[in-house]
């Protein structure tokens, strides 16, 4: 079998038939991989300097090229990908069990609560979803813990609003009446019977969310307010390499690069899912 | 009459958002550590002066009779000294917002004027390679991060090419133009990769209604039904979703103003925040979010005003 049949019957097995999804899926493992292995893949120390070897352009000891300090730009993005993977995920895991938990009560219990919780919304959806961040950072102090705390404050009011309206929809049906009349609590209805039929759209809403975290995380550390030097992370090394600009492309271009590629990942990933489950949100 | 009781009480529907806007800065900048008096006047300050100031400031009143100062000042058009810069913040914004204006206005028109051809394109050419790559590049428009793009183009437009300036903001304003296109042309190409995805779903929709089949029964061209009937229908949705997303073209002006070095409310903010300015904090972030309320409240009159189906 040659190695082009062998891909094909690869591709037929076990990755699924639209090429979107695929694609996302890919891109993904790729960086889950690089982060896991990059102790073992990188060829050399993220923060090591190395006076002899600074600000080289791409070769083939530094295929990315090297910084002011002499840093491997390649064995950093390499890092960089734990950190912003983990951004990506933190980030989106606080707003989407908050929100979650939230929307469906307020949609469950209606009334008053439900009330005060949508007018909560407005207000927070008032503000501009960058700005409200950076002044809860403002507050909290710079830090990635800052980030996380702000992004929860922030993000959970589309995920509260995706699964109320769900809800509220699945509600008034069958099955929640026929969980009543057997006598279940309220608690158990809604959270292991309405709960999983209503986060079809908020998960696929959450895989494009991953877009939106990156890019804020990725922006608030370029500020100087998220992630600190000399930890690798790729908005950091976008901020460090923006003085050399005119002489050193590489030390910018490439950890731009990596969030634009693992940005793609995600939104491929959340376009494909939602094809597929037929919930675009 | 029904649209004019609208165009009437759709503002008073605002006051609780005004309300619980207004409380919520208040909150944010009382539970900031530390004493404020004592931040204003500094680590040597006697407890003489931090009473004084204290009261001056009514910092030893309750809390709801702060707030109640907090808004009666408001009223007055004082929202507390900066700082690093020992003039009012409301002055300080006054002195600050003209660059931040253009620039959004600079990036919204930018956009629909790349958005468009390009959605049009992706809808009239549905499922063929136009299509596809029209996609594949809004797909990848929305990844882009707002910073590192601002670089490229610099790198690309000002360094390589010399046709403008890295940074700044010029005197007069034929300068001002000048600097102000690399930064609107960031932010257009960022938020013209949104543009054209929901304009090109709005245009499909458009596409499958009766009236579309009606008029090609009656025999009109594709184009006169595609400009003349489609195209002002989608555009209604366009509108809205420009002012959904002015909070967040509002969040990529902050940013792109500290990569330009802009003069701007957002490169205000960032350095309030790096240098614990509290009392401009408050004051920007108070600006944008009654900024983003007016822009949305201005949107929802429009539709009104555009679309004789809407339902109020």
């Amino acid at each position: 079998m040659t190695a082009i049949q062998g891909f094909a019957a690869f591709r037929r097995r076990v990755l699924p038939r639209e090429s979107t999804l695929t694609a996302g899926i890919v891109i993904l493992s790729a960086w889950l991989l690089v982060a896991l292995f990059c102790p073992w893949l990188a060829p050399y120390d993220p923060i090591a300097q190395d006076p002899s070897a600074t600000l080289l352009p791409p070769n083939p000891a530094h295929p990315f090229g090297s910084d002011n300090f002499g840093r491997d730009i390649l064995s950093r993005v390499m890092w960089g990908a734990r950190i912003d993977l983990q951004i990506c995920l933190i980030g989106v895991a606080f707003p989407f069990l908050l929100g979650t938990v939230i929307g469906a009560v307020s949609g469950y219990v209606g009334g008053v609560v439900d009330t005060l919780l949508m007018r909560l919304i407005d207000i927070v959806l008032a503000f501009p979803f960058l700005v409200l961040m950076l002044a809860i950072i403002a507050i909290l102090g710079p830090g990635l813990g800052s980030f996380y705390i702000a992004m929860a404050m922030v993000g959970w009011v589309s995920y509260a609003r995706l699964v109320r309206s769900q809800v509220l929809t699945l509600k008034h049906r069958d099955f929640v009446l026929a969980a009543r009349s057997l006598g279940y609590s309220h608690g158990r209805i809604l959270f292991f019977h309405l709960l999983p039929n209503a986060l079809t759209s908020s998960l696929v809403f959450a895989m494009s969310d991953c877009v939106l975290v990156l890019l804020s995380g990725a922006s608030v550390s370029y500020l100087g307010l998220g992630v600190q030097p000399p930890v690798a992370e790729w908005g950091v090394m976008v901020a460090e390499g923006q003085s050399f600009i005119t002489t050193a492309w590489w030390i910018t271009t490439f950890p731009g690069l990596a969030i634009v590629v693992l940005a793609m990942g995600f939104s491929f990933l959340a376009d494909g899912l939602g094809d597929k489950w037929g919930a675009r949100p | 009459m029904h649209r004019f009781r609208f165009v009437l009480w759709r503002p008073i529907q605002l006051l609780p958002v005004l309300f619980g806007i207004s409380v919520l800065v208040f909150v944010m900048v009382r539970s900031i550590p530390g004493d404020p008096a004592r931040i204003l006047l500094g680590v040597r300050s006697t407890p003489q002066a931090i009473a004084r100031i204290r009261a001056q400031y009514g910092l030893d009143e309750p809390l709801w009779l702060q707030y109640f100062y907090f808004l009666r000042n408001l009223m007055n058009g004082e929202m507390g000294k900066s700082i690093i810069y020992r003039v009012d913040t409301l002055k300080l914004i006054d002195s600050r917002i003209q660059p931040t204006i253009f620039l959004v206005l600079g990036s919204v028109l930018l956009a629909v004027l790349i958005a468009l051809p390009l959605a049009t394109g992706a809808a009239r050419y549905r499922g063929r390679l136009a299509d596809h790559a029209i996609r594949l590049i809004s797909t990848i428009g929305l990844g882009l991060p707002a910073f590192w793009l601002a670089i490229m183009v610099i790198l690309l437009f000002s360094i390589s090419l010399g046709w403008f300036p890295v940074s700044g903001y010029g005197s007069d304003w034929a300068e001002r133009l000048h600097h102000l296109f690399l930064p609107c042309l960031t932010v257009a190409l960022a938020l013209s990769a949104v543009l054209t995805r929901n304009l090109r779903a709005s245009l499909l929709m458009e596409l499958q209604n009766d009236y579309v089949t009606a008029a090609r029964a009656r025999g009109l061209s594709e184009n006169r039904i595609f400009w003349r009937h489609v195209m002002p229908n989608s555009l209604i949705p366009t509108i809205n979703l420009l002012a959904v997303n002015i909070g967040w073209l509002i969040g990529g002006t902050v940013v792109i103003e500290s990569v330009f070095a802009i003069p701007g409310l957002g490169q205000l903010l960032v350095k309030a925040i790096i240098s614990r300015d509290y009392m401009v904090v408050q004051g920007v972030v108070l600006v944008f979010a009654l900024a983003t309320v007016a822009v949305n409240l201005i949107a929802d009159l429009l539709t009104v005003a555009l679309d004789p189906r809407v339902k109020l």
